[in-house]
């Protein structure tokens, strides 16, 4: 979005026809925005639709008039999913694993990408490649060896962690933990080599200058890795289909399905509200951090 | 404050040697200066006494104890780098205090000391600004400022004014010095740029190629340079070289330049070099200063001779002039008054009085 904005100032407003360079310009700019127009029509159609749809009530939507106009709205969705307990539950077990999933993650990842960019040890350039080669491996292929794990590892202790909510708080870091090392270590490595031995000599453990130094300074970097884990977990959808089953341990994205379809009964209505509330969390945090989004991983980008 | 001292300091990176036995004493208040083209091997030896690079081979004494295997932080030192290497995110207060603060200082006595660092440097007014907020100079006052409210036993100063524009350099370098003078804390300071090595320095250690060329003091250094590397590297312009050798002429000695060009050594000259093989092949060092305009009294051990210059350069209180001996291009410093014009002739005198006999084999001045 930024950078929209920072062509429209550049852009003359009438076309000034001072030589090729700036007719050059002014077809780009044209092209650029002909693009532009039609992808953001293109991605936002679906939501306006959901958005449409939820207004509706189950009747309307069902009969044959006019998908693109609401001819008698009602919040009836709103307040059904809202009062429902149901609903509640999953939101709150999403709330509960993304927050928790993050906090991993950061736990993890920061400690990681501090090592790997910083303390050169034997192997620490591998480990860093292979760290993001885990990131590769798609969900679709692990889900039925961490099921066996679990299930395994359920059978020797009688800990049984299968079709608890908590169960993914072990599965997601698998996901975000690569990644968010991956954009930290990009981080990290921007920082000049001169500013830890400052600390150093400056009297700082390796802890001191991680927490005092490196966190505060590649603050845009550690919030773009958060945005990223908190996206991932609060999307998933495979694993928790695979790894709980009972309506209470359910999260949105499953629980939406599963309780909103019933048979071969699609509750549109429902479904589209739920899908939209459901959306709201990310993208009120993308609103506020946008910026910091973006440096983050355009300087995970540069310094790979 | 304390003294430091390497003995046989060895730094091997894999199968490159950076840094091969190095023999150095620094007296307690001293300011050092180790100086030498990139890749010298100076930059790592002040890395190794900060204890940001471990040593290979030989002991490294701060104030008597061995510190090889002691951490930076324990070694009581304090560095200042090319790049300020400033804390971002904290202002210049923070920045200073951060070493103070980690040793759980009393507050009253954190901020006293970086109110009179702060006033030391006129840095009082920027204490609440972020690095960013700063120019080049005032950053480079900051890290001297955080390097100072630490009281350090040793100052170690990695290139420290190498990012900043001439004219604020000549402006730091005397800032730098001044500080020293007040402070007395024993310094270590790494440049590759003689004249600040010169202006700065007790003792110059001049660096090639990870060992010591030449330890003393700046007039030593330029007066008496033992190698021809220490000769070509301090002073500028540079000192010339040319080739020559010596022959006997009646009881004396004569130095040979061209077959056109030979000159009678003063008496004390002659008597030095006296042992000298005659079909040595010799280099004549002769700083731009010894070659001059020749003058209406010849004063002895001047010897006068007529040549067409290359090319001049008026500096304004002197004139730089250029000319060929043979092969080699030759500098001289003369009067602005003297008349010389780019391709024009010029009656010149070299001093020998002043004059250097180099080994061209070997580059050790004879």
């Amino acid at each position: 979005m930024t950078s929209t904005i920072v062509i429209d100032k550049a852009a003359p407003t009438r076309a000034v026809k001072y030589g090729s360079m700036s007719r050059d310009r002014t077809w780009a700019l044209r092209w650029s925005y002909f693009f532009l127009t039609l992808f953001a029509v293109f991605s936002l159609v679906p939501p306006i639709y959901m958005l449409i749809t939820s207004l509706k009530s189950s009747a309307e939507i069902s009969a044959a008039t006019n998908p693109w106009w609401v001819f008698h709205p009602t919040l009836s969705n709103y307040v059904e999913l809202l009062s429902s307990n149901q609903f509640l539950t999953f939101f709150r077990n999403s709330a509960f694993v993304s927050i928790f999933v993050v906090t991993i993650t950061m736990l993890i990842s920061i400690p990681a990408a501090f090592a790997l960019s910083r303390m050169r040890f034997w192997g620490s350039a591998t480990l860093a490649t292979g760290v993001f080669l885990t990131y590769l491996i798609p969900d679709s292929l692990l889900f039925l060896p961490l099921f066996k794990m679990f299930a395994v590892f359920g059978d020797w202790t009688g800990i049984q962690l299968i079709n608890r909510w908590y169960v993914l708080l072990f599965v997601y870091p698998t996901l975000t933990v690569p990644f968010c090392t991956w954009i930290m270590i990009g981080y990290f490595a921007s920082i000049p080599k001169e500013l830890d031995e400052a600390a150093i000599i400056d009297g700082a453990s390796w802890f001191q200058t991680l927490t005092r130094i490196f966190i505060p300074v590649a603050m845009p970097g550690l919030i773009a890795a958060t945005i990223f884990a908190f996206t991932v977990s609060w999307a998933q959808f495979l694993y928790p289909l695979v790894f709980t089953t009972s309506t209470d341990q359910l999260v949105l994205p499953v629980g939406i399905i599963t309780s909103l379809i019933k048979g071969d009964v699609f509750n549109w209505g429902q479904i589209m509200t739920g899908a939209l509330l459901g959306a709201a969390p990310p993208l009120i945090i993308y609103a506020f951090l946008m910026d910091y989004y973006i440096a983050g991983l355009t300087a995970g980008a540069t310094k790979g | 404050m304390a003294d430091v001292t390497l003995r046989k300091v060895i730094k091997r990176y894999d199968d490159v040697e950076a840094v091969r036995g190095i023999d150095l004493d620094i007296a307690d208040h001293e300011f050092v200066v180790l100086v030498g083209p990139s890749g010298c091997g100076k930059s790592t030896t002040l890395r190794m006494i900060a204890g940001l690079e471990d040593i290979t081979d030989g002991d490294i004494m701060i104030g008597g104890d061995v510190v090889n295997d002691v951490p930076p932080k324990d070694r009581d030192i304090a560095m200042v780098f090319q790049n300020y290497a400033l804390y971002p995110h904290m202002t210049v207060a923070e920045n200073m205090s951060f070493g103070l603060r980690l040793k759980h200082y009393p507050k009253a006595e954190i901020k006293s000391r970086v109110t009179e660092a702060a006033r030391m440097l006129d840095i009082t007014d920027l204490i609440d600004r972020k690095p960013k907020q700063l120019s080049g100079g005032q950053r480079q006052r900051v890290a001297m400022g955080r390097a100072i409210v630490r009281n350090p036993k040793v100052f170690l100063f990695d290139e420290p004014l190498s990012n900043l524009d001439a004219k604020l350099r000549v402006q730091m370098r005397i800032e730098i010095k001044k500080v020293h003078q007040k402070v007395r804390t024993t310094t270590v300071y790494v440049t590759h740029d003689q004249v600040e090595a010169m202006t700065l320095a007790d003792r110059v250690v001049v660096m090639n190629h990870g060992r010591i060329e030449q330890i003393g003091t700046p007039n030593e250094l330029y007066h008496h340079p033992a190698t021809r590397f220490v000769a070509g590297f301090i002073g500028s312009p540079a000192m010339n070289f040319i080739p020559c050798r010596l022959e006997e002429a009646g009881g004396s000695l004569n130095i040979r330049l061209t077959d056109r060009i030979a000159f009678p050594l003063p008496p004390a000259r002659a008597a030095r070099y006296q042992t000298v093989p005659r079909n040595e092949k010799l280099l004549l060092g002769l700083r731009p200063e010894h070659i001059t305009e020749a003058k209406q009294h010849k004063e002895p051990g001047v010897e006068n001779f007529d040549t067409v210059l290359d090319v001049t350069e008026p500096m304004g209180m002197e004139t730089l002039i250029y000319f060929m001996l043979e092969e080699v291009e030759v500098c001289g410093r003369v009067n602005p008054n003297a008349g010389a014009r780019d391709g024009g002739p010029l009656r010149l005198a070299v001093d020998l009085n002043n004059m250097h006999l180099l080994n061209e084999g070997t580059g050790v001045v004879l």
